[in-house]
């Protein structure tokens, strides 16, 4: 059995890898998906607001963002499960709006909805046969399909359970094997993870990078900053129907923040304290919060002993800038508060 | 209508109902020999045995039996296209999955009518046998080789109740009320249709029985079984033709503005 089930392992074949030729501006990938402009209202509320994305043949893009931004509005623009109030949003060649193209394009991606829509009436394999049918795939084709994505997704061995005996983790992998029975050449994933255990997170996130090593471009929602630093190759920062950041995870926080930062964490942070301001340019950006103090800066070595001395009761901590500091940054909330 | 039907998807929507029904047929087709029984031994030969005139005993049963299986089909469609079409559209997200598919919504609406109108078929055939049986005992239900012509007439009355349902279901949000569809709409057809006594007893009985569905249908079954065809018959079936034509007009239509959105 292959790594990759049917169509996308045979794609991946026809065109070099991407990782193993690194691309220049001229050999980039052709974009199979562009959004211009692209509204979406609900009443009085503008839940998509004008947004521009690209994604590029075979790689990982991510939408990170607050419950709410708007993620899966967009998503359902793109599988044409809500209309397009303004804009343009080209998929795979076909335009999108105005619906002309719905069933062309949908037969052509892959869909992983946000809620579990499996059919609980169902065993695991009969949500796939019957869900094959819809593709045109039926009888031995449509039996044989399944087969290979139960074997992806590693279901095999509950092939005949019924829908509801499956924990969260399996549940999430059969409705991914769902949305691959057409062996999409983009698969749409709303949330993927939400929800999940630490092990089934990674037991999905290790199914995800299979397909994108096999050629699958994907598109996929989250509100965890490390999933998106973990899988995309490229990702943009949603929020309240707007696209605030761009880029591929590291580039994007170098181009917002220094790399490193320094927490403070104290009883007692109402005001940037005097041995804080004391450091000068060396703290190149600092950010109250009701338990902590973040301190930005390049250098962390050099102001480290200087604040053990001056604040010996602070509990002092040092990491990396991560993408949730330049959401931080970017609107002033943090990415769980919605 | 955009972009028209995908038979192939079509048949995987009644495909997958068959597929979960598939299991329980047996069981399921049972209570439907059972329930005529019940109606033409209580009503027919008990109810009728009191009855003086030209319907009296025997005949009574030969009165009430064509429209009584016009009331089966009725029943086999309204079930699937009110509770279990709300339930796969709200609570279990089943459409919501078919639309992640290449599916459009009017494939989603016709393949649950052409489901809807499969059961109706089973029913109305069911109680067709049993009519048959009485027969052969002796009984004068279905005397007329119109009666070949049936098993469309109940697909066509199938068709009528499933496409009723659906209007109904893409219009409600709480499931509670389906007991207003069932108790004022479905009950009374079932009682003033003409099934067990002639409407023209009431005021206008005639006139407001013909704007509703049930009666169209006992007359067409009735006139089938027996062999009394002529003009009426034919009013019937396009009465059932057109009001089917014009709901299958207009619900793909509701639905697609309640699931995309
Ligand atoms: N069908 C709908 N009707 C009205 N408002 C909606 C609908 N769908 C989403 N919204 C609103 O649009 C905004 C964006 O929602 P959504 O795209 O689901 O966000 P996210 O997926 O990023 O959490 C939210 O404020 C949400 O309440
Ligand atoms: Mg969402």
């Amino acid at each position: 059995m292959a790594e990759c089930p049917g169509g996308s392992s045979a794609r991946a074949a026809a065109r070099p890898a991407r990782r193993t030729a690194p691309r220049t501006a001229d050999d980039a990938p052709p974009v199979v998906l562009r959004a211009r402009g692209l509204r979406k209202r609900y009443g009085d509320l503008e839940a998509v607001a004008g947004i521009d994305f690209s994604v590029r043949r075979g790689e990982c893009f991510g939408m990170l963002g607050p419950n709410g931004a708007g993620k899966s509005t967009t998503m359902r623009m793109i599988y044409r499960a809500s209309p397009i109030d303004e804009g343009s949003l080209e998929i795979l060649g076909l335009e999108a709006a105005g619906g002309h193209n719905d069933r062309a394009i949908k037969r052509r991606i892959g869909v992983v909805p946000q809620e579990d829509s499996l059919d609980q009436e169902l065993t695991v394999r009969e949500n796939l046969e019957v869900f094959a049918r819809f593709y045109g795939l039926r009888g031995e084709t449509g039996r044989a399909r399944a087969e290979a994505l139960l074997a992806f997704v590693k279901l095999r061995d509950k092939a005949e359970v019924r829908v509801g005996a499956l924990s969260g983790g399996m549940r999430r992998r059969l409705m991914v094997a769902r949305g691959l029975l057409s062996e999409p050449e983009l698969l749409v994933l709303d949330e993927p993870t939400t929800g999940l255990d630490p092990q089934a997170r990674q037991g999905l996130w290790e199914r995800l990078r299979a397909l994108r090593r096999g050629g699958t471009t994907l598109l996929l929602t989250t509100h965890y900053m490390d999933e998106a630093e973990q899988l995309c190759d490229r990702l943009v920062i949603m929020d309240r129907g707007r696209i605030v950041a761009e880029g591929a995870p590291r580039a994007l926080i170098a181009a917002h923040l220094p790399p490193h930062v320094i927490e403070l964490h104290m009883d007692t942070a109402g005001a940037l304290p005097e041995a804080v301001a004391a450091l000068g340019d060396a703290i190149e950006r600092s950010e109250l919060l009701s338990d902590r103090i973040l301190l930005y800066l390049h250098d962390p070595d050099a102001v480290l002993s200087q604040l053990a001395h001056a604040l010996p009761e602070a509990e002092v901590l040092v990491r990396r800038s991560t993408l949730e500091d330049v959401f931080l940054k970017l609107t002033g909330r943090r990415l769980e508060e919605g | 209508m955009r972009a028209g039907f995908d038979p192939a998807i079509v048949w995987a929507v009644w495909m997958r109902n068959f597929t979960v029904y598939r299991r329980t047929w047996v069981m399921n087709i049972l209570p439907n020999f059972f329930e005529p029984l019940l109606y033409l031994v209580g009503l027919g030969l008990g109810l009728g045995a009191y009855l003086e005139g030209p319907l009296h005993g025997p005949a009574y049963v030969a009165f009430i039996g064509p429209g009584l299986m016009a009331a089966a089909a009725m029943n086999g469609a309204s079930f699937e296209t009110t509770y279990n079409m709300f339930v796969r559209m709200t609570f279990s997200r089943l459409y919501e999955a078919y639309l992640g598919t290449p599916a459009l919504v009017q494939d989603v609406v016709l393949g649950e009518l052409l489901w809807a109108t499969t059961r109706a078929l089973a029913y109305g055939c069911a109680f067709l046998l049993v009519l048959l049986g009485f027969d052969l005992a002796g009984y004068r239900v279905v005397t007329s080789w119109w009666a070949l012509a049936l098993p469309p007439v109940l697909a066509l009355i199938g068709a009528c109740f499933a496409l009723i349902g659906q209007c109904f279901t893409s219009l409600i949000r709480v499931i509670d009320l389906y007991a207003y569809y069932y108790t004022l709409f479905l009950t009374p057809l079932f009682l003033f249709s003409g099934i067990f006594f002639h409407v023209s007893r009431f005021p206008f009985g005639e006139q407001i029985a013909w704007c509703t569905p049930l009666y169209h249908s006992v007359r067409l079954c009735r006139g089938l079984s027996q062999g009394a065809v002529g003009l009426e018959q034919l009013v019937s079936a396009l009465w059932l033709l057109g009001v089917s034509a014009v709901l299958f007009a207009i619900v793909p239509r509701r639905l697609r503005e309640r699931l995309v959105r």
